[in-house]
């Protein structure tokens, strides 16, 4: 339908499918830094704030960033796969950039989990830093809204990209892809590397300072 | 072209024209609930404590024995608001003409995302259900002024049941249909102008309407992140905008929830306006037969306001005990913008200025919004004013200067558009004799709504009173209160005509010639019925949109397609 489409304009050849998920992801940032510098205001002004580690479970936590880091790496492999024309490579690279997703948000769930059931130890950790009860929850304190609205925002753009990546490699199976059509494969991909850039700033942010 | 079923052509229709069409019509639905409630705020200001009569629909208020009570009172204005500016003038302006317009006249077949754009207005009209339910709870609606601001809106400042987490959910998923809308209007503008429609060759109304979009693309993302913690307090029980004694564990910052409202509140005023800005510019030129006096300047200038309209918000806040060094920042920063406003309103004056003024019904709605804004943006200046601003804030002064700026301007330059592009919408002329005796009363009435507001609030009547009555010096403005709401009533009847008139028009409207307004611009091309990709053939653009009077051709206006030859 969109024959008025110019490709003389100072964009050059990128296509308007990656236009829009350029602009879609500077929006994205724009909510995400308001939820980061709303954060970090807010830990600015909070009383209490526990120690970094003392409460989350970094080490755990560095694996997933690791994992998602290697899921952005397979990502580009598809890409690479796609455009060179080899399918198997490409349906390969994809599955796993999605299984890498899969797991990080299943050791996101563990985690929560383990908060949120709360324990004796846990409790303990929690009376070192200022907080009551054996339950670390979204209301225990600022630090827990900061937490979890973060980390939370965040797993919700893991598990959209997790369903978006699924619905192309659906395709991909039914071989709608290949060397002279992946536009959508590498705009897709922009949203994943999108989310793994985001993660490492939260990892950052909420779990290491 | 194969043949839709009705609902892939008229429901879930993927063509813009349509969804323009549809957000028009959810529009104007809106329009009519809000300003409903106005009257009935105006019937508790003139006569507080006294029954509703039956002509404004007193059996809602059986509950209450006839009257509307305080907590009623605080839902009607803050549902009037939150309607009147997303769910009205944000579907009007933003989502039928930026619809409408942009891909026709920069000459493209349709959206750059025809399927993000049905799925936007569907995201809209659910945000309006979420909206429209609320009134239905058992505790009822959301009563916290349409700011919303915490601690009052969180649970524990005193409004009872779900009626603020309603708010927040619609205004959230208003927020994103917005969003999926400025992608969108953006991409397609970039993307898809035909050959030779360069940016400096785009009609104004495009070009008010972009800059808009470039606004929403970036501040809507803001607002929706405090708006995910403003739910997060209401529902989950975090304390993000809780301080002091309401907070438990630590607490957060009320003002935090002010600072980011307004960061996107002040922009979001540009944002309303903005289109009217460009249509005005541009119908000014249609019925003077000149080209726009000052085209580049005005886009420059509009572009210039949309740079500074970022760095202002700190206006909105001077008496939550800011710095009076930041204040008076913000204040500089504030004053700047009158500037280039004041530029663009002198190149409206200049466009008019010697033209062969045609005084259609599109022109008289557009020249009352020079008269509107200009009184808008001069009263605006107080409030941009630290010091008279701590005298005037939360009066009624306030709200007669932004029901001038944003009811008045643009209602009016919404009643404009739809004058001038009906034609092309529907077929059909509205009907002229009806629209001008619209106008009349409209702008007579508006005006004394309006501007008595001012009055009654630099003498000090609160912007959210209940009941002026009680206080004793208030109680010599008891006759203006009934003199406003009996204007306001006018007003109201002059839009039950506005009503009458256009769904008559729509079936009886006298039928419309392809350029009934001998327009240049490219929406003005084709024969109706406007087909779905709108061109036949992608056409070539010679030159910008505003050639009338042109010696160098044989009638007064060329249209963009035509090459003029210079003799
Ligand atoms: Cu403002």
């Amino acid at each position: 339908m969109n024959k008025a489409i110019q490709l003389n304009d100072r964009f050059g050849a990128a296509t308007t499918g990656k236009l829009g998920m350029w602009l879609f992801l500077v929006m994205d940032a724009l909510t995400f830094g308001t939820i980061l510098i709303g954060g970090i205001g807010l830990r600015n002004a909070a009383d209490v704030w526990p120690t970094a580690g003392l409460i989350l479970n970094v080490p755990l936590t560095a694996f997933n960033t690791f994992l998602l880091i290697c899921s952005s790496f397979t990502m580009v492999m598809a890409l690479n796969g796609v455009q060179k024309g080899d399918r198997k490579s490409f349906i390969k690279y994809l599955a796993l950039t999605i299984g890498g997703g899969v797991i990080f948000l299943g050791v996101q769930v563990y985690e929560y989990t383990h908060f949120i059931l709360g324990s004796n130890e846990l409790g303990v950790v929690l009376s070192q830093s200022g907080f009551s009860g054996t339950q670390f929850l979204p209301f225990t304190g600022m630090y827990g809204a900061v937490f979890y609205t973060t980390t939370s925002f965040h797993a919700l753009h893991v598990l959209t990209g997790v369903i978006y990546l699924s619905v192309i490699l659906t395709q991909a199976v039914k071989g709608q892809y290949g060397s002279d059509n992946y536009d959508r494969v590498e705009v897709a991909g922009l949203f994943w590397h999108f989310v793994d850039l985001i993660w490492i700033l939260v990892f950052t942010l909420i779990y290491l300072l | 072209m194969h043949s839709e079923s009705f609902w892939r052509k008229d429901i879930f229709s993927t063509d813009h024209k349509t969804i323009g069409k549809q957000f028009l019509f959810f529009g104007i639905f809106f329009l009519l609930f809000g300003g409903f409630q106005a009257m009935l705020l105006r019937w508790q200001l003139a006569y507080p404590g006294q029954p509703v009569p039956w002509w404004l629909m007193g059996f809602l208020y059986e509950g209450t024995g006839g009257i509307i009570d305080p907590d009623g009172f605080n839902r009607l204005f803050t549902m009037h608001g939150t309607i009147m500016i997303f769910w009205a003038i944000t579907p009007i302006l933003i989502g039928a003409f930026g619809n409408f317009l942009i891909p026709l006249q920069i000459g493209a077949r349709d959206m750059a995302f025809p399927t993000l754009n049905m799925i936007s207005f569907w995201t809209f009209f659910l945000s309006g259900v979420v909206l429209l339910l609320s009134h239905f709870l058992p505790a009822g609606s959301a009563s916290g002024g349409w700011t919303s601001y915490p601690p009052l809106s969180l649970p524990g400042g005193g409004i009872p049941g779900l009626g603020q987490a309603f708010w927040t959910l619609s205004v959230t998923l208003m927020g994103a249909a917005t969003m999926m809308g400025a992608i969108n209007y953006i991409i397609t503008v970039i993307r898809l102008r035909a050959p030779g429609m360069t940016y400096w060759r785009m009609p104004l109304s495009v070009w008010g309407l972009w800059l808009t979009s470039i606004l929403n693309a970036i501040f809507v993302p803001v607002i929706a992140a405090g708006l995910i913690m403003l739910l997060l307090d209401q529902l989950l029980g975090t304390q993000f905008f809780v301080a002091g004694r309401l907070a438990a564990g630590g607490g957060g910052d009320p003002l935090l929830f002010q600072h980011v409202f307004w960061i996107f509140g002040h922009p979001e005023v540009y944002i309303l306006i903005l289109p009217v800005w460009g249509i005005v510019s541009d119908l000014l030129a249609i019925y003077s037969r000149k080209p726009a006096f000052g085209y580049k300047v005005t886009s420059i200038c509009m572009s210039t306001i949309v740079v500074l309209s970022s760095i202002v918000w700190g206006h909105h806040m001077y008496t939550t005990g800011m710095s009076p060094l930041l204040g008076k920042a913000f204040m500089f920063l504030t004053l700047l913008i009158s500037i280039p406003s004041s530029i663009f309103f002198f190149n409206w004056l200049g466009t008019l200025w010697r033209g062969s003024l045609h005084f259609d019904p599109p022109m008289l709605y557009t020249m009352s919004v020079i008269w509107v804004f200009g009184l808008g943006g001069l009263t605006g200046l107080y409030n941009a004013t630290v010091t008279s601003d701590i005298y005037l804030h939360d009066t009624m002064f306030v709200v007669g200067h932004f029901h001038y700026t944003l009811a008045a301007s643009v209602l009016f330059g919404g009643f404009a558009a739809i004058a001038h592009w009906f034609p092309r919408m529907f077929g059909r002329m509205l009907n002229p004799l009806m629209s001008k005796i619209h106008f009349w009363g409209t702008f007579i009435t508006l005006n004394l709504v309006f501007f008595n507001m001012m009055v009654v609030g630099y003498a000090g009547q609160h912007r959210r009173i209940y009941n002026p009555s009680e206080y004793e010096f208030l109680q010599p403005l008891a006759d203006m209160n009934v003199f406003i709401t009996y204007a306001a009533l006018v007003l109201g009847l002059f839009q039950i005509l506005y009503l009458f008139n256009f769904v008559w028009s729509l079936v009886k409207g006298k039928v419309a010639e392809t350029n009934p307004w001998r327009a240049t611009t490219l929406e003005w091309t084709m024969d109706y019925p406007i087909p779905h990709g709108n061109f036949g053939e992608i056409p070539q653009v010679y030159h910008g949109p505003h050639e009338y009077s042109n010696p160098n051709t044989d009638q007064d206006w060329a249209p963009q397609t035509v090459e003029i030859k210079s003799s």
